[in-house]
């Protein structure tokens, strides 16, 4: 879509988008670009010299056991972040929309987590399951699990995915209570009319027409438990037990800056870009069909 | 409502207060642990319900800080300032960049466009490591400059912007041309007062954004007192030998979840009408 009318003049709007450019040049296009160059050297342990390498590190990457393994620990954490944090936001939308009175108040209630940092959402959950001090890890004791996920890999893994998952609740439930409202009540008093009960028509009418939100929510949450989840694992697990928990963007982290290992990390930084770009494409699909309707 | 069914009625809000209740509940125990000693909160189980020691932790947090850390007062400075100027200039330099993409034929117009989407895609948690380097070599660590700069372009406000100002009638324009209104004026006074609704709901958005920052003031802020609060509460943790006082540590979290949900609550109607509408 173009604009008809528009102003004749050719330095203003330069002079307009010369701020968003040179940010976007100094601090995306430069470091991104050095990412992609670096991706093919390794450099010496004090940063004095560096050799092309070609794809070595890349190839590096593909050999090297805790790639793989970190590979599907994000994988698992993004699919159980998505799965859990959809899951419930959809249950709680489908029925504050069912609601006549108090839609909003649970509205309110509930989208208040969206604006706590992961970091502190982590630290949250971290306090509730501390196996000396928490609650929730004392409660579990008493019913005969020994909950330590300092120790226990998977009990960490479930930590991270619970506080990750709630702390995305609230932006599903928005997302998906706005798709619920846009459903004509006429196809659902229709349905009811036919003699369809509560849970048929939440199968065979509700839920496909929401299809769209909820495609777009996966990818959204698949990003957010790929790259938002930074402060959660940093605050709760550090990556560990034993790896563990170490998802891609905090090997990133740890092999670059802890490690100094600069080409493998930038070797790394390159594919999660492909990753990025192509999630990112899968969602402008969606939006142009959206467009579409 | 389609048909009258008490017992789902009753059920719906049943589930729904225990939803409520669950999201809610690792907030109550903070703030209950936030009104104990510490004593108290390392005296598994810890008591339900509120203490005593509420204006004693928090003024101490406030103007003291904990585990070493500089008073939280100054983070949560930090916090408002960055999250401010990361906010109000990613609006400052996307609306005018959209209005110059929208309004204007210009050499290298479609070039701009793509450039700024296609990079801006980016999370900074890809791009940390030379990101990082070319802020070191700039000098700009521990820095307010540091702190926003490099997270103030956006390409989802750009891309809202270019959205609303498509929808804008042309008979406007024509309007204000005839009138002898040059681009500068019909910007001001056409332009921005119709953006005011679309501005408040990015607004909302964009200072949780910049409050809740992590990975990047955590690589570059060294001194204490160029901390954000978020930053600040971390740290407060690994304290090393010492062992981690969690009233102060809950109360910090406390004091630092507060601003962004005070935001987010007051300015509901913007925040959930900015979330859908930057989504489209």
């Amino acid at each position: 879509m173009e604009k008809r009318v528009i102003f004749k003049n050719w330095w203003l709007p330069l002079l307009l988008v010369a701020p968003q450019l040179a940010v976007t040049l100094v601090f995306f296009v430069w470091p991104a670009s050095q990412a992609l160059y670096g991706s093919l050297f390794v450099e010496d342990a004090f940063g004095t010299s560096s050799e092309f390498v070609g794809v070595q590190n890349f190839l590096g990457l593909f050999n090297d056991g805790y790639y793989a393994h970190s590979f599907g620990i994000t994988v698992l954490f993004s699919v159980a972040v998505a799965g859990l944090g959809l899951g419930v936001s959809l249950l709680l939308a489908v029925f504050a929309d069912r609601v006549i009175r108090g839609a909003r108040l649970y509205q309110t209630l509930l989208i208040w987590p969206y604006a706590v940092a992961p970091a502190i959402a982590g630290v949250l959950w971290m306090f509730m399951f501390d196996p000396s001090v928490g609650v929730a890890a004392w409660a579990l004791k008493r019913m005969g699990v020994n909950w330590n996920h300092l120790l226990n890999g998977h009990q960490a893994m479930a930590l991270v995915v619970f506080a990750a998952a709630w702390k995305q609740v609230s932006y599903n439930f928005i997302f998906f209570l706005a798709g619920l409202t846009a459903i004509p009540k006429s196809l659902i008093e229709a349905a009811a009319i036919d003699g369809a009960g509560p849970a048929r028509r939440f199968f065979d009418i509700v839920f496909p027409l929401l299809t769209p939100t909820t495609f777009f929510l996966l990818v959204v949450n698949i990003i957010y438990a790929f790259f938002d989840t930074f402060g959660v694992i940093d605050a709760v697990t550090q990556g560990g037990p034993a790896k563990a928990t170490e998802v891609l963007v905090f090997k990133i982290f740890q092999d670059g800056f802890k490690g100094q290992d600069y080409g493998g990390a930038a070797a790394q930084s390159v594919i999660l870009m492909l990753i990025v770009v192509a999630l990112t494409v899968a969602q402008f699909r969606y939006v142009e069909k959206k467009v579409n309707y | 409502m389609v048909e009258n069914r008490p017992g789902l009625n009753f059920f719906s809000h049943a589930l729904l207060i225990i939803g409520v209740a669950v999201v809610a509940f690792p907030v109550y125990l903070t703030f209950v642990a936030s009104t104990l000693t510490a004593d108290q909160v390392l005296d598994a189980p810890m008591r339900l319900w509120p203490g005593s020691h509420l204006l004693e932790n928090y003024a101490h947090v406030l103007q003291k800080g904990a585990g070493g850390a500089a008073p939280l007062s100054r983070l949560l400075f930090n916090s408002l300032i960055s999250a401010l100027v990361i906010a109000i200039g990613k609006i400052a330099i996307s609306i005018i960049s959209a209005y110059a993409i929208v309004y204007f034929r210009f050499p290298g117009r479609m070039f701009c466009f793509w450039l700024i989407f296609l990079t801006l895609m980016l999370p900074v948690e890809v791009r940390i490591l030379p990101t990082y380097k070319v802020v070191a070599d700039m000098g700009f660590l521990d820095s307010y400059v540091g702190l926003t700069l490099p997270l103030i372009a956006s390409a989802t406000a750009t891309f809202l912007f270019r959205q609303f100002f498509l929808t804008i009638p042309d008979e406007l324009l024509e309007a204000a041309r005839i009138d002898g209104a040059g681009p500068l004026r019909f910007f001001w006074d056409v332009v921005l007062p119709l953006s005011v609704t679309n501005i408040a709901a990015l607004f909302v958005i964009l200072f949780i954004y910049g409050w809740n920052q992590y990975l990047w003031p955590l690589l570059i802020t060294t001194q204490e007192n160029m901390y954000t609060a978020v930053i600040g509460m971390r740290r407060m943790m690994s304290g090393g030998d010492a062992a981690t006082e969690w009233n102060l540590v809950m109360t910090t979290a406390m004091l630092t979840m507060l601003p962004p949900a005070i935001v987010v609550i007051l300015m509901q109607r913007w925040f959930v009408k900015g979330l859908v509408d930057s989504e489209k």
